[in-house]
């Protein structure tokens, strides 16, 4: 790698938060420019996965536990949402979601005296993770109703055996059952997750100041080099690399919740429970 | 609709027997009023297919209509897909690099701001600008903060509903959003770019010259002021 | 459309509603519906083709094969669709075009890139030059078709490689018993019985690839979301029909159609979930014995 390469990731490397040189390069464009600004955007498409990911995971658990509800008043609203959530494409929920937020008062909402701040969720950073929240719990919704409704029977009345109750029967035998069987088309989950991240600037939620994600870059390259042959493989080549990541924690993860199981150290199976 | 298509196939079915002349792809974007656009029938339409189809008929070529997206409007041109870009495509020194422009057939003309008040903060407050234009690569070079949405339309909500303080863009392209009166001309004009003109594949010389004599007869006849005031007005910028 | 709509300025209320709804621009917008529809019914079959083709070539005991297969389905699937449809349909447009030039003008001495610009010989065209529009929209359409084909082809072959890994072992060695060749096993065992277990994972894909479809617009074909987007965008006057930004409508009816589709799809495969199960050793095929008197 030269010196005039380590000078642009120093200059661009942190372009998509704001940090190093202001303006974007305009002409004479190198491969180097190329991978460190695409590059830079990736941080935001892992932002963006990370966080959806994180809340996500326990929203959609409380979904799916209000989906196996016997009360209606759980149970409807649940399935209602993992529907629409799920009936929908990503890219119309981002452009509806986001003219909803627009139509909050922009001098925030009065809450018993106190003013909410509602400009901020205009923002891509915030505006777009809540709807990438909201999309992945529904699908992750479905996905651990589905291993709910598939925890053996043996196991339920075995608990029931040992005097186990309530609470302690859900956390100690229900829960990890349920993540066990859930976790492959979890993973899948996972890495359509990120792959959706791709369409946050594309439909919907505004760049500001030229920082955007992994596609806004490439497009932006596209666009100023004329040449889409080498901004989106490049985009791609960093999604493959992103998802293998993926794919390896989450494997890491499913080994340690069979590790109880005969045999069942081998390596994550990603089963064909490709949920989106 | 039926019957444009017959039309159109049968004209390109008689051209391929005489062989005489190929016909011309002209490619556009079909959702930049009043440059171009799709008129209720679904025919493109405004001020560039007018315009392109008088010079089609001073250069006696055989013109046929196409619309691409905007991202991909250069690659499908080098691709093969069509053979010109009239699609309100300003000249640019970087442009130019790639693509070959006839002369241009608007004169350099104004980009301007629009915003809720007349003293809109331009300078360094918060303006939109589409991605991928002249004029959000303008706006990303002065102090102000650059906000990129995916559409015009998009840069207009944003000023109304209080997201941006400006929106930066073509000057004849706001005019419709500044007629409906709760938008206000803001901060100063810019003149960016050479005008707008016609791009073509490098190689293409012959058909860059035909379309360079035609455009250049319309300037001399007075037919294009005529059609650049037609569309856009009587303080539009004209040639003569 | 109707001779009452001659002078659209002239209406109000819903007569003016009518007729905008009745607006060439607007049958272009319904008959999209029609396009993506057509593209559905073309790309299933079509990835369940590539899908099959992808996991026989991963079970392959032939290794470049099996490399193939396997690289086919990781690598496509690691690709968010939206950047694979960005440049795979223009690369396959000018790989075609740069076979066609190599067979048919092999006497052309220019070279086929210059610079940025990509060019072939007339013949080499696809469509040639002169063809009428309506080919150039078909020929745009089925490049679209096979780029979606390959995204979810690769994702069929995942799953249908893991269906016939889930067919009960037991089952594929009594066939050997009975001394079926291997061919034989995989024709009648193997690939009749996946289907159930390869069901719920092909009713998953069917419904991600009905919500990749707004993305259409981004291989040129002109689909609802281009319309909606379109039709949608605020008409200034110089439109027979002005009127302000209405896209959130356009929108809504796109969610509409899209909810309806997948509460149609569930339908439809919870239908085929039911007749498959039958008779099968699985907890569904035992229910269904069980509440058979």
């Amino acid at each position: 790698m030269s010196d005039h390469c380590l000078q642009i990731i120093q200059d661009y490397g942190l372009r998509s938060l704001g940090i190093g040189e202001r303006a974007l390069p305009r002409t004479d464009f190198t491969l180097c420019h190329e991978f460190t600004l695409i590059g830079s955007g990736m941080l935001w498409n892992i932002y963006f996965g990370t966080i959806a990911l994180a809340f996500g995971f326990v929203f959609s658990v409380i979904l799916a536990l209000g989906k196996s509800s016997c009360r209606a008043w759980l149970r409807k609203p649940s399935e209602w949402f993992v529907f629409v959530f799920r009936g929908s494409p990503l890219f119309i929920q981002f452009f509806l979601v986001y003219e909803l937020l627009t139509m909050l008062p922009r001098q925030g909402i009065d809450l018993l005296g106190l003013t909410v701040e509602t400009s901020w969720l205009t923002r891509a950073w915030a505006g777009a993770t809540i709807v990438l929240f909201l999309n992945t719990s529904a699908y992750a919704a479905e996905i651990f109703y589905g291993a709910l409704q598939a925890v053996p029977k043996g196991d339920e009345e075995a608990a029931d055996a040992y005097g186990f109750t309530g609470w302690k029967k859900f956390r100690r035998i229900t829960w990890p059952t349920m993540m066990r069987l859930a976790w492959p088309s979890y993973t899948n989950e996972a890495i359509f997750l990120f792959h959706s991240t791709a369409l946050v600037f594309f439909s919907g939620f505004p760049a500001l100041r030229q920082q955007g994600d992994a596609l806004y870059y490439a497009n932006y390259l596209a666009d100023k080099t004329f040449n889409p042959f080498v901004p989106y493989p490049i985009a791609a080549f960093y999604f493959i690399c992103l998802t293998l990541i993926v794919i390896t924690i989450f494997g890491a993860i499913n080994r340690r919740l069979n590790r109880h199981l005969p045999g069942a150290t081998k390596k994550l199976r990603i089963k064909p429970q490709i949920i989106r | 609709m039926k019957n444009i298509l017959l039309a159109s196939a049968a004209l390109a079915f008689s051209a391929g027997l005489a062989q005489a002349q190929d016909v011309v792809r002209m490619g556009t974007e079909g959702a930049y009023p009043p440059y171009n656009f799709i008129d209720d029938d679904g025919e493109v339409a405004g001020f560039e297919r007018e315009l392109g189809d008088e010079l089609c008929a001073r250069a006696e070529l055989t013109c046929e209509w196409v619309t691409n997206d905007w991202d991909s409007i250069v690659p499908n041109l080098l691709s093969g897909n069509y053979d010109t870009i009239i699609a309100g495509m300003n000249i640019t020194p970087e442009r130019a690099q790639t693509i070959a422009f006839t002369q241009n057939y608007i004169p350099p003309a104004k980009s301007r701001y629009l915003a809720m008040t007349e003293d809109a903060d331009t300078a360094e407050g918060l303006v939109a600008a589409q991605v991928n234009t002249l004029q959000s690569e303008y706006v990303a070079s002065t102090d102000a903060t650059l906000l990129e949405f995916n559409t015009l339309d998009d840069t207009i909500a944003a000023v109304r509903n209080g997201e941006a303080d400006a929106a930066f863009a073509d000057g004849d392209a706001l005019k419709p959003f500044a007629e409906e009166g709760d938008l206000v001309w803001a901060g100063d004009d810019q003149q960016l770019g050479d005008g707008i003109g016609m791009g073509l594949r490098q190689n293409d010389t012959e058909l860059k010259e035909k379309f360079d004599t035609a455009i250049t007869s319309m300037k001399d006849d007075g037919t294009l002021d005529d059609l650049i005031v037609k569309y856009f007005g009587d303080d539009a910028v004209t040639f003569n | 459309m109707f001779a009452s709509c001659a002078d659209p300025s002239s209406l109000h209320g819903l007569n003016w509603m009518l007729c905008y709804l009745g607006t060439g621009k607007h049958l272009l917008f319904y008959t999209s519906f029609g396009t993506v529809l057509l593209l559905l019914a073309i790309t299933a079959p079509l990835s369940l083709l590539f899908g099959f083709g992808g996991a026989l070539a991963a079970r392959s005991s032939f290794t470049p094969l099996r490399w193939f297969g396997v690289g086919y389905t990781s690598m496509v699937r690691g690709v968010p669709d939206i950047v694979f449809f960005l440049f795979v349909p223009i690369a396959m447009d000018q790989g075609l075009e740069y076979m066609r030039h190599i067979t048919l003008c092999s006497d052309w001495t220019e070279p086929v890139r210059q610079g940025n610009s990509f060019l072939v010989c007339p013949q080499a065209k696809l469509p040639p030059n002169t063809a009428p529009q309506i080919y150039h929209k078909i020929y745009g359409f089925l490049l679209a078709v096979m780029a979606f084909a390959l995204v979810f082809g690769a994702f069929a072959a995942n799953v249908l490689f893991g269906a016939m890994k889930a067919v009960p072992h037991a089952q594929l060695e009594t066939a050997q018993a009975y001394g079926m060749s291997q061919r034989q096993v995989t024709r009648r065992i193997l690939i009749p019985q996946m289907w159930t277990y390869a069901l719920p994972g092909l009713s998953n894909l069917w419904m991600i690839l009905i919500k990749a479809t707004p993305l259409l617009f981004l291989l040129g074909v002109e689909d609802i979301v281009y319309w909606a987007r379109e039709l949608g965008a605020t008409k200034s006057q110089i439109y027979a029909y002005p009127h302000p930004d209405w896209r959130l409508w356009y929108f809504l009816v796109l969610l509409a159609f899209y909810l309806l589709m997948t509460k149609i799809s569930e339908a439809v495969f919870a239908r085929i979930s039911a007749r498959l199960s039958r008779g099968q050793a699985t907890l569904g095929g035992e229910t269904q014995r069980k509440a058979t008197p």
